[in-house]
């Protein structure tokens, strides 16, 4: 809060506004109709406005994806939400009551807002398996991590977190030796162990082999409805093969929204896509 | 997953392996010299029995830095500041120990005391007469300066050659300091003449073997423990924060914690080391301070193999036993040895010798598979 | 006839006397006019009469060391020293030395050295060659120790009348305290001739000095005295006033010398701080020209080169090796040695890098042992082939002296050239940076390799020539160096943690960081130096830049731009 926020006459103080102290995490209220809701965010880097304006909401267990050209604003759109960027002007709330624009990175990521970014970073000297109790969601302090060994109830929660990534086989095997496409999934797998009601998947498929982004598209499609997945992705083919609503970024607001074919058929899409086929 | 526990540390193959050869050695060392005669071609020195104890200790202090630098990515070249006061903790009960067997006689005062012209002993020399202070001092002292320096170094996120660099001149101005009279710890003379030990003197060979055994002991022990922390969750932890630290900072972990935490530990293991070493070498001064040696150890831990532990220790033998030789035949020579030691080892052999004992016995195993391993090397 | 005769006489007689009287020294006391003769019976304390020139009356002194009586030519100096003649200080260390000699056949007293045939004669006001003795036809004149002690008392009063304004008051300063009543007698005698107003201000501080010790002067005498002389930075000046405080009967006297104290305190912290500020800046420029390369060379290429110290060194021993090369050209042999030094240390520096550093890339704390190792082995190699023993450069005549500006505050030339000497570099090489195509190459690799190579830079070439122009300066700093301390294998050693702090607090980005950071910690240093002694000082240097590097990771001027990430 700045100076002059402070002095501002035609506001009431933000602390004493009702419902806007951030919740302890763990307390996410899912009570209204989306779990995420942003309203007009706006985030300018010197002058250049990386989000105009843009209001974005997601319903609990939905599979979204952002679609848009370079520079429409969609890894900006992910820092706000993770709580990397703060907006200059607009609301991001989780659910009813946390405030995303005041929580700190660590706060959202307890809350459970995970995000899996589009670079791969598993820790290559450990196992997969070893890499997902790195993630695991729960106490971390130095002390805990030496006295108290994995329970056999976290053991498997881990292997069926494997399972589900397909990675099963490969538990004892070193995050470094895997494949480009096997450590992306256990990427997610690692996200996944956060315990996240949200999941920002940021250009997953980028380096794939065919049947890789196959099972990555059955992979996310799996993790509805549990989850809200979010997804940001430039390829046009795997976007149709999981979508059901999708969002299209231009320029920093959302330019058009909807089922895929009705996205596609849009004349303002073809005009901003024109000459992008996918 | 290997979870360890302490009874897992103690007993799995690697740790037989060490803890055998260790006591084994030591064992056979003790008897040739007190049971064997002097005259037999046999017998093992009083000298080359603390000789042993010396080695030893330097393992021990290796095995501490492997701790911080093979297991966490710190580099740390102001170890032996750490070394160097667990010493000086060890070499204070020694003076008091002399009592009035010094040059001058006084009861209390150690000679260069006596011979600066002090009237009684400063604050910070009451209490080293027992030997349970001193033990608690030789864990401590390194310890408390290990993580106010860390606390405020890693919170900062200092990191890479900037901590390394901020280690050196730790070590360094210590050594300026501890070279002053004023300091009260003998200058640049350091403390020395020691009498005995618990009451036993230090020139009869059962009580140098009984320090022998001593450091043999504290080196199976930290090489226990380490084991075991390194294969808690908080060694995964630390190895994680070794490889990607922002990426297990981002997973919630207070990276900063970690390290502090290891660095302390492994500051204390490193006293332990200076402690035993100062009655098997009769001495301690300021110079164990100096920048060099806290350099020169990080070389016995990169020629044995980093993230080993064992490694750190075959590392630390080899390298002073070479460095005693050396120093006997071609004393002109040794530091170009030990230049050219550092060039080489970090040039063709990054992983020690350990790493290349490993990837020669893949090999012979499976001649024709191609080397899957990504090369990741610990930063 | 006998009239014009008259009138011619008295004409010759008049312009004789006038001419006498312009050669002789203007204005002295109208003092005795006994004529000097040959021996015997003078006066003791005789001045120069007026019309007698002072050359005559230099000569009948000399005369007088023909006799054997060591009174007569206790005289004899006495006189010579106040004769107010220039050759007066030359003539008595003449007499020091053995030189000036009794020519037994001739009966004169001359100057002579000694030669094949047995001495070389000159004469003792113009050094004129007059002819030669046997060994034996001459002996020197002797003197004894008594007489030695006064010949040295009285130089410096002789060198009053030195032709060099310089060395006259440098002379007067060495007699600022004295009360000898014939020191006195000849400060009064200069103070009336001398023209030069620094020389005199010195002499009129001695006399006030001696009015104020005094115990026969008179308390308006001593006042005026001591107004002259309040604000003086003359040690002999304070300790007066101070006595003057303690024992003066006069209430007058003593706020006097109290206000004349503190003004003088004042002055003396206001230089001391001007003092301490020069040899902060002189530490700077040291630490400055040995950090400058490693921020080079780290801020390019990511390589921390502990072999940077042994650079610097063999710089210093180049410089040490031209000197012995060329034993006789101590004046110009630094700027044969500077690129002498530059050329040794870029080699060095190069070889280093493309044999070891270079398969090290992306691995700092590897390159960080490796270029340690490279130390140890440049520096038993130093010890090996010259000796661990130190050893000394010379400095050359124009580097040596200081530059007085007041009694308590001299610059020494050898800093004040090191200090512009530092800044020529730096402005160098930002030069180079700004304004070559290797510059332009070197900051693009800096700021994104992978660019830079993609652009085309050859980022090899650009590697190897940024490692050997930072190890270039290195040796540069090593010739500095040489000229400020002992020249010894340790001496890399010496300066390379300091360094090292230098490049952590001022940040890689910038050549300015290294500036900035290498004069506050040359300054800061100092300042922290007399409260706490060297030893502390170094300790809180380092401790502040730990705190330092808390609120600021990267120092100062810390790397801009995504590469800088890593």
């Amino acid at each position: 809060m700045s100076l002059r926020d402070t002095f501002r006459r035609d506001q009431v103080f933000a602390p004493l506004r009702p419902g806007t102290r951030p919740v302890r995490p763990g307390q996410l209220d899912t009570g209204g109709k989306h779990i995420l809701y942003m309203e007009d965010i706006t985030v300018s880097f010197d002058g250049f406005k990386a989000l105009n304006d843009l209001t974005l909401y997601i319903k609990p267990g939905e599979l979204r994806c952002i679609i848009g050209p370079n520079g429409a604003g969609k890894s900006t759109l992910m820092d706000v939400i993770t709580g990397k960027t703060r907006p200059d002007t607009g609301s991001c709330f989780f659910g009813q009551t946390m405030d995303l624009t005041r929580m700190t990175e660590t706060e959202i990521a307890t809350a459970g807002i995970g995000r899996k970014f589009q670079k791969p970073t598993v820790f290559p000297e450990h196992t997969a398996l070893e890499n997902l109790e790195l993630a695991m969601a729960g106490p971390k302090g130095t002390w805990q991590a030496l006295l108290q060994p994995v329970t056999g109830q976290q053991y498997d929660w881990m292997a069926q977190t494997l399972e589900t990534v397909g990675l099963l086989a490969q538990k004892d095997q070193l995050a470094g030796a895997l494949s480009h496409g096997q450590k992306q999934w256990l990427e997610i797998a690692m996200v996944l162990m956060q315990k996240p009601r949200l999941l920002l998947v940021d250009e997953p498929i980028a380096g794939m082999t065919r049947q890789e982004v196959e099972r990555t598209a059955e992979l996310l499609q799996s993790l509805v409805g549990e989850h809200s997945v979010m997804v940001v992705e430039h390829d046009m083919e795997f976007i149709r093969s999981i979508a059901n609503t999708v969002t299209v970024l231009h320029q920093g607001s959302v330019l058009a929204e909807g089922k895929m074919q009705d996205v596609q058929n849009d004349p303002k899409v073809i005009e901003v896509y024109l000459g992008e086929t996918g | 997953m290997r979870h360890s526990d302490l009874t897992t540390a103690l007993t799995d193959r690697t740790a037989k392996t060490f803890l055998g050869i260790l006591f084994g050695a030591v064992l056979i060392v003790a008897l040739l010299n007190l049971l064997v005669p002097a005259e037999s071609g046999l017998h093992v020195s009083s000298y080359t029995v603390s000789l042993l104890g010396k080695y030893l200790c330097y393992a021990l202090l290796a095995l501490a830095l492997d701790l911080v630098w093979g297991y966490c990515g710190i580099l740390s070249l102001g170890h032996g500041a750490f070394f160097a006061l667990g010493g000086y903790a060890m070499g204070m009960y020694l003076m008091r120990q002399i009592g009035d067997r010094g040059v001058y006689g006084h009861p209390t005062l150690p000679d260069f005391m006596v011979f600066l012209n002090w009237e009684e002993l400063p604050w910070y020399w009451h209490g080293f007469d027992s030997f349970g202070f001193a033990m608690l001092m030789v864990a401590l002292v390194p310890g408390v300066l290990a993580f106010v320096f860390g606390w405020l170094a890693f919170r900062s996120r200092v990191t890479g050659v900037y901590l390394s660099i901020i280690t050196q001149a730790l070590t360094y101005a210590l050594m300026l300091a501890f070279f002053r009279n004023e300091l009260g710890f003998g200058g640049n003379n350091g403390l020395t003449d020691f009498k005995d030990i618990l009451g036993f003197s230090l020139r009869e060979d059962s009580t140098r073997v009984a320090l022998l055994v001593a450091s043999a002991v504290a080196l199976g022990g930290a090489f226990v423990l380490s084991r075991w922390i390194t294969g808690t969750r908080l060694g995964r932890t630390v190895m994680a924060v070794r490889d990607a630290e922002s990426r297990a900072r981002f997973l919630g972990y207070r990276t900063e914690h970690y390290k502090l935490w290891i660095f302390t530990v492994s500051a204390i293991l490193a006293g332990i080391a200076g402690a035993l070493y100062v009655p098997q070498v009769g001495i301690i001064n300021p110079g164990e301070f100096s920048p060099l040696n806290s350099i020169e150890l990080v070389v016995w831990v990169a020629v044995g193999g980093r993230a080993t532990l064992y490694g750190a220790v075959i590392g630390a033998i080899l390298v002073n036993y070479g460095k005693t030789v050396f120093t006997g035949v071609m004393p002109e020579a040794w530091l170009f040895a030990l230049g050219g030691l550092f060039v080489a080892v970090t040039v063709f052999l990054p992983q020690g010798l350990v790493g290349l004992a490993k990837s020669l016995l893949k090999r012979k195993r499976q001649p024709d598979a191609t080397d899957k391993e990504a090369d990741h090397e610990p930063a | 006839m006998p009239r014009v005769l008259l009138l011619i006489f008295m004409l010759l007689g008049a312009s004789g006397t006038a001419v006498a009287q312009t050669s002789a020294a203007p204005a002295d006391d109208a003092g005795q006019t006994t004529m000097a003769s040959p021996e015997g019976e003078d006066r003791p304390s005789e001045s120069v009469a007026p019309g007698v020139s002072k050359e005559e009356a230099l000569r009948t002194s000399l005369a007088k060391f023909k006799s054997r009586d060591f009174d007569v030519k206790a005289e004899a100096i006495e006189t010579i020293a106040r004769s107010g003649h220039e050759r007066g200080e030359a003539l008595l260390q003449a007499l020091l030395d053995r030189e000036l000699l009794h020519d037994l056949a001739g009966d004169r007293i001359v100057l002579g050295k000694q030669s094949e045939q047995g001495w070389a004669l000159r004469d003792p006001i113009s050094e004129e060659d007059v002819g030669s003795a046997e060994a034996r036809a001459a002996r020197p004149v002797i003197i004894n120790n008594r007489l030695r002690q006064q010949i040295r008392d009285l130089k410096s009063v002789t060198a009053l009348a030195n032709p060099n304004p310089l060395a006259r008051r440098e002379a007067a300063q060495r007699l600022v305290g004295n009360t000898d009543p014939v020191v006195l007698d000849a400060l009064r005698a200069r103070q009336a001739e001398e023209a030069n107003p620094l020389v005199k201000g010195v002499i009129d501080t001695a006399l006030n000095i001696a009015v104020l010790r005094d115990p026969a002067s008179q308390l308006n005498e001593r006042l005026n005295a001591i107004d002259a002389v309040a604000g003086s930075l003359e040690p002999a000046v304070r300790n007066v006033l101070r006595d003057r405080l303690a024992q003066s009967d006069a209430a007058a006297e003593r706020n006097a010398a109290d206000r004349a104290l503190k003004k003088i305190d004042l002055r003396t912290e206001r230089y001391e701080t001007a003092d301490t500020l020069f040899f902060g800046l002189s530490l700077g420029s040291v630490l400055l020209l040995a950090a400058i390369g490693l921020a080079i060379t780290f801020g390019v290429m990511g390589v921390i080169n502990m072999a940077h110290g042994e650079l610097i060194m063999l710089g210093a021993y180049t410089t040490f090796v031209v000197q012995q090369i060329f034993p006789d050209g101590h004046e110009w042999s630094l700027l044969v040695a500077l690129p002498a030094a530059f050329l040794v240390s870029a080699v060095v520096g190069i070889v280093i890098e493309r044999g070891v550093i270079r398969f090290l890339y992306g691995r700092p704390l590897e390159t960080l042992l490796a270029t340690f190792g490279v130390s140890l082995i440049l520096q038993q190699a130093v010890r090996v082939i010259f000796s661990p023993l130190n050893r000394s450069v010379v400095t050359p005549e124009w580097m040596s002296g200081a530059l007085q500006i007041n009694p308590i505050f001299s610059l020494t030339y050898n800093r004040l050239y090191i200090i512009v000497f530092a800044l020529i570099v730096f402005f160098a090489l930002q030069l180079v940076l700004k304004k070559t195509r290797l510059g332009l190459q070197v900051r693009a690799v800096s700021q994104n390799r992978g660019t830079a190579r993609a652009m085309g830079i050859r980022s090899e070439r650009v590697n190897a020539l940024t490692f050997g122009l930072g190890s270039g300066i290195a040796g540069i700093a090593g010739v500095a160096l040489a000229q400020l301390t002992n020249v010894g294998p340790n001496l890399g050693h010496a300066y390379i943690i300091d360094s090292f702090m230098v490049v952590v607090f001022g940040g890689v980005g910038n050549l300015w960081g290294t500036l900035t950071a290498a004069f506050s910690l040359g300054i800061a240093n100092k300042i922290i130096e007399p409260m706490a002694g060297a030893v502390l000082a170094k300790i809180m240097v380092l401790v502040f830049i730990i705190l330092f590097i808390q609120r600021k990771p990267r120092g100062l001027f810390p790397q801009r731009g995504r590469a800088a990430e890593e």
